[in-house]
């Protein structure tokens, strides 16, 4: 009997075999003839790009206990990063914009986290969020950042490296492939990540950061330093939305954004990496469905997270976590 | 008289006009065992988080293996060789006991947050921690819990638990709040048991209620009312003291 508390870090056999079963489906999809399979292409990595982005903001929520009200930020900054970078007649090399922008939001995660790690609870979720406000008015209100109307992506990263041009991230199909290696990439480094020394103590400090202290952790350090990597992850994710939909905007580092990657997060299950995929992915699909059904769709996606907070705390992962453990199965 | 490792001259806490602590003076000394008894509200606890960090004085000195630490925050302190456990148990619940002592350990590691290499080499395989969580488990009794979830433990393992966490830091100075608080008798007599074990190479404040326990332990006694120290000495001289047998062992014994 484990405490009601855990959070599935180590994975359960059953979860296992899922999230194999998902990443071959996703690997295969592109081969099935279907009509209109472009737009499930677009579709299915635009699902990727957020289950990256959720899973970086799972790295403070369910890992650290960090829970960031303002983590579009970064996810735009990157963006607007790639439209700014992009020249308007050429594309820019994929091998330095991608690193620059993710590397850009991370540091703008290490200046505004510098202020805000210093912060706990209900005050860490008012100050996240004012910072990411603070962000969002400045590239709403200022015209040469592209204002309310935001920017241009005029082409896609052009991925050719030394003259092989093997990559064509204009291919739809390739620019999905090159998202979901983007997603298995993220995902490993999360895992091993949370089993590190850095991550048992970003753990730790979700579980008690008085006694970290009490023992000798610095614990301002490794919640800025998890903040900044949450920051650079995320600005992976906004470098491959911008990318993809050749169109960046304030609403990208919207308080609506920010909001959005914290319910994917919970309703796919905290603190293990592969929660926040499911729930990206299971978020997008139920949203897509309701839309689809009612103008009133936001009626009925709020009333599916309210019963999925009520009924399975431990988000979809913890109810297969639960059937797996009724049937014997480890 | 052994080695000095901790010195704490007119330590005084005040919250607004209360005086928790008031002009305080403790000094420990490896291998001794220094108790502080006194009733409720004394100013054990505070003096306790004093020393720690957990709580600034509003004035006083503390110098910790001849490094001054008024002031200092609890990691420093903790870094320079203090060990603490707590009155009310604080510990990593939904973790296991291996894993509440390992990541005690793990925090001598001298890599800090920054280090990509410390963010995807396997915490599990740091055979020095490994080894210092092995030893301080083995120490305070718990080697057959280790992979138990430390929420589902006896009270008194939890408190076992809180020993072995300080422990495992390697602490020269360890300052104790109520190891004994909540147990049964038997219970009591293992730590007690523990407690001497844990003596050499130690200096160690305790903080406690249980007698029959303090004046099985005790070299010296501090005893503390009302934030201020009215009687200290060896067991045998405070037990003597009039004023201590009428403000505190005299409604208890």
């Amino acid at each position: 009997m484990s405490s009601p508390k855990a959070q599935l870090e180590k994975l359960p056999r059953s979860m296992q075999v899922i999230l194999l079963l998902g990443a071959i489906a996703l690997a295969a999809f592109p081969l099935v003839p279907l009509t209109g399979a472009d737009f499930y292409l677009q579709m299915l990595s635009q699902m990727m790009i957020l289950a990256i982005f959720a899973m970086s903001l799972d790295l403070l929520q369910g890992v650290t206990g960090l829970v960031s009200l303002g983590h579009a930020a970064y996810f735009g900054l990157a963006g607007y990063a790639l439209a700014f970078l992009t020249p308007a007649d050429t594309p820019i090399s994929l091998w330095w914009s991608l690193p620059v922008s993710a590397l850009g939001a991370g540091l703008a995660a290490l200046i505004i986290g510098f202020f805000v790690v210093r912060t706990h609870g209900i005050y860490f979720i008012m100050v996240t969020m004012a910072f990411a406000q603070m962000v969002f008015f400045l590239f709403f209100d200022n015209k040469a950042l592209g204002g309310s109307d935001g920017l241009y992506v005029n082409f896609r990263p052009d991925a050719s490296l030394f003259g092989w041009t093997g990559i064509d991230l204009e291919n739809k199909t390739t620019f999905y492939y090159f998202t979901l290696l983007l997603l298995v990439l993220v995902y490993a480094f999360l895992r091993r990540l949370l089993f590190s020394p850095f991550g048992r103590v970003l753990a730790g400090i979700r579980v008690n950061e008085h006694r970290m202290r009490a023992v000798g952790y610095g614990t301002f350090g490794y919640k800025l330093a998890a903040f900044t990597l949450a920051g650079a992850l995320a600005g992976v994710a906004g470098f491959l939305w911008a990318a993809q939909t050749g169109y960046v905007n304030p609403e990208l580092m919207g308080f609506h954004m920010s909001a959005h990657a914290i319910m994917m997060v919970i309703l796919g299950g905290m603190g293990n990496f592969a929660g926040a995929i499911v729930g990206a992915f299971a978020f997008e699909y139920v949203m897509h469905f309701f839309k689809d059904l009612t103008k009133h769709w936001q009626l009925l996606m709020g009333t599916f997270i309210v019963l999925i907070v009520v009924f399975a705390p431990r988000g979809l992962l913890g109810l297969v976590a639960q059937f797996s453990r009724k049937r014997g199965a480890p | 008289m052994s080695e000095l490792l901790l010195s704490a001259k007119s330590l005084t806490k005040r919250f607004g006009g209360l005086a928790a602590v008031n002009d305080v003076s403790v000094d420990l000394h490896r291998d001794r065992i220094h108790a502080v008894i006194g009733p409720n509200g004394a100013g054990k606890s505070t003096l306790t988080n004093l020393l720690s960090g957990d709580l600034q004085p509003t004035s006083g000195r503390i110098t910790l293996n001849g490094t001054e630490t008024a002031g200092k925050n609890p990691e420093r302190i903790s870094r320079l060789g203090l060990g603490r456990s707590y009155q009310k148990t604080n510990i990593f619940l939904p973790f296991t006991v291996w894993d509440n002592v390992r990541l005690a350990a793990q925090s001598r590691e001298r890599h800090g947050p920054w280090n990509p290499l410390r963010w995807l080499s396997a915490a599990s395989a740091m055979s020095e921690v490994n080894r210092r969580c092995e030893r301080a488990i083995e120490l305070a009794g718990l080697t057959a819990r280790a992979s138990t979830v430390a929420g589902t433990t006896s009270h008194g393992e939890q408190r076992q638990l809180e020993i072995a966490m300080t422990l495992a830091t390697e602490p020269t100075v360890l300052l104790l709040d109520e190891p004994l608080a909540g147990m049964g008798q038997a219970e009591a007599e293992r730590m007690v048991e523990l407690l001497l074990k844990i003596k050499k190479d130690h200096a160690m404040m305790l903080v406690e209620h249980d007698m029959d326990a303090v004046f099985a332990l005790a070299d010296r006694l501090t005893v503390m009312v009302n934030g201020q120290v009215i009687a200290s000495g060896t067991p045998a001289e405070v037990r003597s003291d009039a004023g201590v047998q009428a403000a505190y062992l005299g409604e208890e014994h």
